[in-house]
């Protein structure tokens, strides 16, 4: 359902993906790790389509539509979810309005009808049951005063809403703690499906111990250096990336 | 004759027996005084300080001689025996009781300076304050440009020795009107720090009418602090106009606590990128003391960040106002301003007046500006009596800690601890020994 | 992109939905001003002689004053002479039934979306329409009148309760108060006045609608509200204007009169044509709204949502005279294009405990200037006075420009006053979070305006509560791509 060929794109004139490769097949799991500054997260905001980053090479099929020329809202619509690093605060605007919104423009995109008020709320209800989110805090402005933990459950939640063919986990676990990880992964496992796939962006293993991968690649410098099973997370958290400069080197 | 008119033919007889560089300049700013006059309450940024009641009485014109034998010394501020002093007397500058100790600073009489090195600073940067004051009174202390002062530090030279500046006026026999002026130019690179204080001798009324613009050059560092402590029939208005014309850094504390009517106008203009500027005031006044804060902070150029934090506690029937505008104009992206004003009001006849305005013509900006009025915290106060602290202590102490704030700002440790010791003498008139330093 | 922008451009050109123009025959007055037109006005109204004489004393003391610069707002001089200041929908006789009125006006009230239909009873509100300068019909008032209420329009008011017009005219406003005060009391035209006996509740919103339709014409319309103890009432403003080249007159006057216990909540839709893009045409809007808490324990609240006219001059306050007194001000002010707003409020606290709370969001886009200019008065005698204000700016582009005069004036220790005021943008990075949820640009920036906007949206009634959400939408169309 993605290809991604020879990807290069930067930020500033300053060249961050030098030449990615990737392709996922619906109903796999992939795993993107590496250490800090090897692209991990300009990969997703390339694939999302942030206008900061300039791509300056290769392509990106999605869907078999060309995913680079489309704007942010019509990937949306193609089923492209991004769950941030950093989820955005928006003053006065409610989580349930702002999913309403969202909902609805992205059915007007896929030619389906709107839901009126009492279907949308009762889609918000099984998505609530599904990932296990508070209404309470679905009542309040969109992620602010949120906790680290709340936000990334409600990035879960709008991921369970969209209902995606491809969801991008860009650093979901980083700053929980095990139970908020558990909880957060309980949620993506419980979207998963044979139609669609995920694309899981760590830094550390642990993660992987609830969403366990199909596919694990290493990114370093901007290139996929090394590409394995779920094994090779667990090497990973044993060597470290230490043995990539090494590795490198000799190459 | 009224005041005014004395003033004007003053003025006008300055044009026939000064012929130097500066007799265009004073010629032009009198034309505009003749224009404009003194502001009158109609005048918004004099809308609550009645500066025309000032011309009501008849003064000594200060640019007439002087007795250089005034004890003047009663006034100087700790560890002067190391520092540079510029002594001004009813107005003018007065060489002979200033020292300049420090290399690289260079302090000339301002008619000098506008025909020697430094004539092309001071043809250019010379009364641009105008340009932010369009008011009768800039005007006026321009069109008596007389006995003023240059001071330049040059480039690369950190002034070891901070420069204190003292404005005194000679009121043995009759009320003055002084009106000093100086132009700082601070060189590229260079640091210094100034103390201004003012003083009086003898018990007559004064209005000194002060205008000091500085010009700041790239990666130029300045510290300028101003206490203001006169008796209570001194009436000032000290203008301070900071010209960043260059990536640098500006640092201005002004304390008040005496004075018949004292208005600052302390203005930054931030003419390059990457400026920064601090601000920070307190006032505590009582009986009929009336003092007013007019700032402006002007952000021409992107990145620039100032703060700005005023505090005033008011007692008697004295009157505190602040206005705090703040532009950002149109490109200067990232700008970063905070400006915030705070009040405690000690006594039922006491009023503050406070409008901070901002201004805001570019989009990518976090500027924020908050104030408060109020009474003294009763939560605190009944805290302290509650561990068994008096009431006239804990009132000391929560005042004491309300302006330790602005007082930390002061940073050389003599002068910090010369105004702690103006602020809790204060105090302990108030609520007796109440505060132990 | 390409073709985004021009779907905005279109959203752009046609956003002002209200600017048709209703071929209705009108009687009017000859262009320009002096003593022979306040008297045409007056006689046209059938006024008593004691109303001349007030309009005509109003006018000798305008004829002194000057035209108010201290605004942050710029626009050339308007000729006011060259103003027709009384024009009346020509109907031909006194209406016995809202079946009689004209069809073509009938029409233009239903294309505002206006009910004049008392069998329309669903929106349950209470309408008296003005059309250029007068009041063309009244809605509900049977109803009303046999709780007491008078709702009427203030040219009946004058014939058929001199004795209340003659107590509270020009008692909040006076006559002198300023220029454009001055110029309404001396020609308005017509406007609606609400009288609340005591202890009565009003059962429904009231609501007046202005519309300026023929040409060089303005409009200058005054409201009078009176509370008395214990009653309440919530009055609703909705204001719309043709689209022409030429700019109109709007200097409208309203003063709100609360007794004891009692509670007038006065909410504004303004939407007077703002011009078109390049600034040509709109309303120059120069209001006066003053409310007065005469009474112990009453309150007043004003809600305005600001969205149209070319230059706006209005800050709707009040005077806490009454001990326990509360006084509220909501505004959101949103420009765009040429837009100049300079609006706020005046919270003047006379009473003792007496509280008051400031709530001002602007919002401005295009090349317009959003000015909050307010005022928050402690008199010496007003002990334990409180007050707390809140002005947020937000800016979309960076041509615009967002500017904060607010006025603090405090002569009483007990007294609690605070300020904070912030300016921002809207970010990047929660447009972008909206997009990638499939949300485009411009249903993002309405989503994060309404947001930033929520808190005053919040005190409209729920039936202008939807309408001032849509306005704000499009009054914002194209503003951030």
């Amino acid at each position: 359902m993605l290809q991604i060929k020879d990807l290069q794109a930067g930020i500033e004139g300053k060249e961050i993906l030098k030449g990615i490769n990737l392709t996922i097949q619906p109903g796999e799991v992939h795993a993107i790790m590496g250490p800090n500054g090897s692209g991990k997260s300009t990969l997703a905001s390339v694939l999302a389509g942030r206008s900061d980053y300039e791509v300056t090479g290769g392509s990106v099929e999605f869907l078999g539509k060309d995913l680079l020329d489309l704007s942010p809202e019509a990937r949306a619509g193609e089923g492209l979810f991004l769950a941030f690093q950093y989820p955005v605060e928006i003053p006065g605007l409610s989580t349930i309005n702002f999913m309403k919104t969202a909902v609805n423009e992205v059915r007007k995109y896929r030619g389906q009808e709107a839901l009126d008020a009492a279907e949308f709320l009762k889609l918000m209800k099984e998505k609530m049951n599904l990932v296990n989110i508070d209404k309470n805090l679905l009542t309040r402005s969109l992620n602010e005063g949120f906790s680290g933990g709340e936000k990334k459950r409600n990035e879960v939640f709008q991921m369970a809403m969209l209902e995606p063919r491809l969801a991008i986990l860009d650093e979901t676990d980083s700053g929980l703690d095990i139970d908020a990880i558990r909880i957060a992964a309980a949620g993506v496992n419980a979207v998963r499906s044979k139609e669609n796939a995920t694309l899981v962006i760590t830094h550390y293993q642990r993660l992987l111990d609830y969403i366990v991968p199909d596919f694990v690649h290493v990114l370093y410098n901007g290139r996929i250096v090394k590409s394995g099973g779920k094994e090779l997370a667990l090497e990973l958290e044993e060597t470290g990336y230490s043995f990539l400069k090494n590795e490198m080197n000799i190459a | 004759m009224s005041t005014i008119n004395i003033i004007k033919d003053k003025a006008r007889e300055l044009g026939t027996t000064q012929a130097d560089a500066l007799q265009p300049i004073r010629s032009a700013a009198l034309a505009s005084f003749d224009k404009l006059g003194v502001p009158a309450v109609k005048h918004e940024e004099w809308k609550y300080t009645r500066i025309s009641q000032l011309f009501n009485q008849s003064y000594k014109i200060g640019t007439d001689t002087v007795d250089s034998k005034l004890n003047w010394e009663l006034f100087r501020l700790p560890e002067f025996e190391t520092a540079n002093e510029l002594v001004f007397i009813n107005g003018v500058y007065n060489a002979a009781a200033s020292t300049v100790r420090s290399a690289g600073l260079v302090v000339l009489p301002l008619e000098e300076a506008a025909k020697g090195e430094y004539a092309s600073i001071v043809s250019k940067h010379l009364g641009h304050s105008a340009e932010y004051l369009k008011d009768g009174i800039n005007a006026l202390n321009t069109s008596f440009l007389v006995g003023g002062v240059f001071i330049g530090v040059n480039r690369s030279t950190e002034i070891e020795h901070p420069v204190y500046i003292y404005t005194i006026n000679d009121g043995r026999a009759e009320n003055v009107f002084a009106q000093p002026r100086t132009l700082v130019h601070v060189a590229a690179n260079a640091g210094v720090m100034f103390v201004e204080t003012y003083g009086s001798i003898g018990h007559a009324d004064h209005f000194t009418n002060q205008v000091m613009e500085v010009v700041v050059e790239q990666d130029a560092r300045i510290e300028y602090y101003k206490i203001q402590n006169d008796h209570a029939g001194a009436s000032l208005v000290s203008t301070t106009h900071f010209r960043q014309v260059g990536k640098s850094y500006v640092h201005a504390v002004t304390i008040s606590l005496n004075g018949a009517m004292v208005r600052n106008n302390l203005n930054m203009v931030m003419e390059a990128e990457y400026c920064e500027s601090n601000m920070y005031g307190l006032y505590f006044t009582s009986d009929s003391c009336h003092v007013d804060n007019h700032t402006i902070v002007d952000n021409a150029k992107p990145h620039c960040l100032s703060n700005e934090y005023y505090k005033g506690i008011l007692d008697g029937a004295s009157t505190g106002v602040f206005n705090g505008k703040i532009f950002v104009r149109q490109d200067a992206q990232k700008i970063n301003a905070f400006q915030s004003n705070k009040n405690i009001l000690l006594s039922d006849t006491a009023s503050v007046y406070t409008k901070p305005q901002l201004e805001i013509f570019a989009d990518d900006v976090k500027c924020s500006h908050g104030c408060t009025i109020g009474r003294l915290d009763e939560e605190g106060l009944f805290y302290l009596r509650s561990r068994g602290i008096t009431e006239a202590t804990a009132k000391s102490l929560l005042l004491h800690s309300f302006a330790v704030d602005i007082l930390e700002q002061v940073k050389p440790d003599a002068i910090r601890v010369y105004i702690d010791q103006l602020i809790s003498e204060r105090l302990g008139s108030y609520y007796g020994n109440a505060y132990p330093i | 992109m390409n073709d985004g922008l021009s779907t905005i451009e279109q959203q752009i050109t046609s956003d002002y939905k209200y600017g048709f123009t209703s071929n209705l025959e009108a009687d009017q007055a000859p262009k320009g001003l002096n003593e022979d037109i306040i008297r045409f006005i007056s006689g046209r109204k059938k006024e008593p002689e004691w109303m001349l004489e007030w309009r005509l004393k109003a006018y000798r003391n305008w004829l002194k004053m000057e035209v108010p610069d201290w605004a942050n707002i710029k626009y050339p001089a308007v000729d006011f002479q060259d103003i027709i200041y009384y024009s009346a929908p020509k109907q031909s006789k006194k209406l016995n039934s809202l079946d009689e009125i004209d069809p073509e006006l009938r029409r233009t009230f239903e294309k505002l979306g206006i009910s004049l239909d008392e069998q329309k009873r669903l929106s349950g509100v209470a309408v008296d329409a003005v059309i250029d300068s007068v009041s063309v019909a009244t809605t509900f008032r049977e109803q009303l009148g046999e709780l007491g209420i008078i709702f009427c329009s203030i040219s009946e008011a004058i014939q058929e309760h001199p004795e209340l017009i003659k107590k509270y005219i020009g008692s909040v406003v006076p006559m002198t108060d300023n220029f454009y005060a001055a110029l309404n009391s001396a020609v308005f035209t017509d406007g609606s006045f609400c009288y609340i006996p005591k202890g009565v509740r009003c059962p429904m919103e009231l609501s007046t609608y202005f519309r300026i339709n023929a040409e060089n014409t303005g409009q200058f319309e005054r409201t009078l509200i009176v509370a008395e103890e214990g009653s309440y009432v919530s009055y609703l403003e909705g204001c719309t204007a043709p689209m022409r080249d030429e700019n109109q007159l709007h200097a409208a006057v309203v003063e709100l009169v609360a007794m004891d216990h009692a509670e007038i909540k006065y909410s504004t839709v303004q939407n007077w044509y703002p011009g078109d893009k390049e600034g040509k045409g709109g309303i120059y809007n120069f209001v006066t709204k003053r409310g007065i808490c005469a009474g112990v324990h009453s309150k007043i609240s004003w809600t305005q949502v600001e969205t149209g006219s070319a230059v706006t001059w209005k800050y709707p306050s009040c005077i806490l005279k009454g001990d326990h007194s509360i006084g509220e001000f909501y505004s959101v002010a949103v420009t765009n294009h040429h837009q100049q707003a300079d609006t706020g409020t005046k919270m003047i606290h006379l009473g003792k405990n007496t509280r008051s709370r400031i709530v001002s969001k602007g919002i401005s886009a295009g090349v317009s200037h959003n000015s909050y200019r307010g005022l928050v008065s402690v008199a010496k005698n007003a002990s334990n006075a409180r007050n707390f204000s809140q002005c947020d700016s937000l800016l979309l582009g960076d041509r615009c420009g967002a500017h904060t005069f607010p006025y603090i004036e405090v002569k009483n220790n007990t007294a609690q006053v605070e300020h904070e005021a912030t300016t921002s943008k809207i970010g990047e990075d929660q447009i972008f979070y909206c997009n990638q949820r499939g949300i485009d640009t411009e249903t993002a920036v309405a989503l994060i305006v309404n947001g930033f906007a929520k808190e005053v949206m919040n005190q409209l009634p729920m039936e202008f509560a939807v309408e001032a959400q849509k306005l704000l939408a499009i009054t914002l169309e194209g503003s951030v791509g």
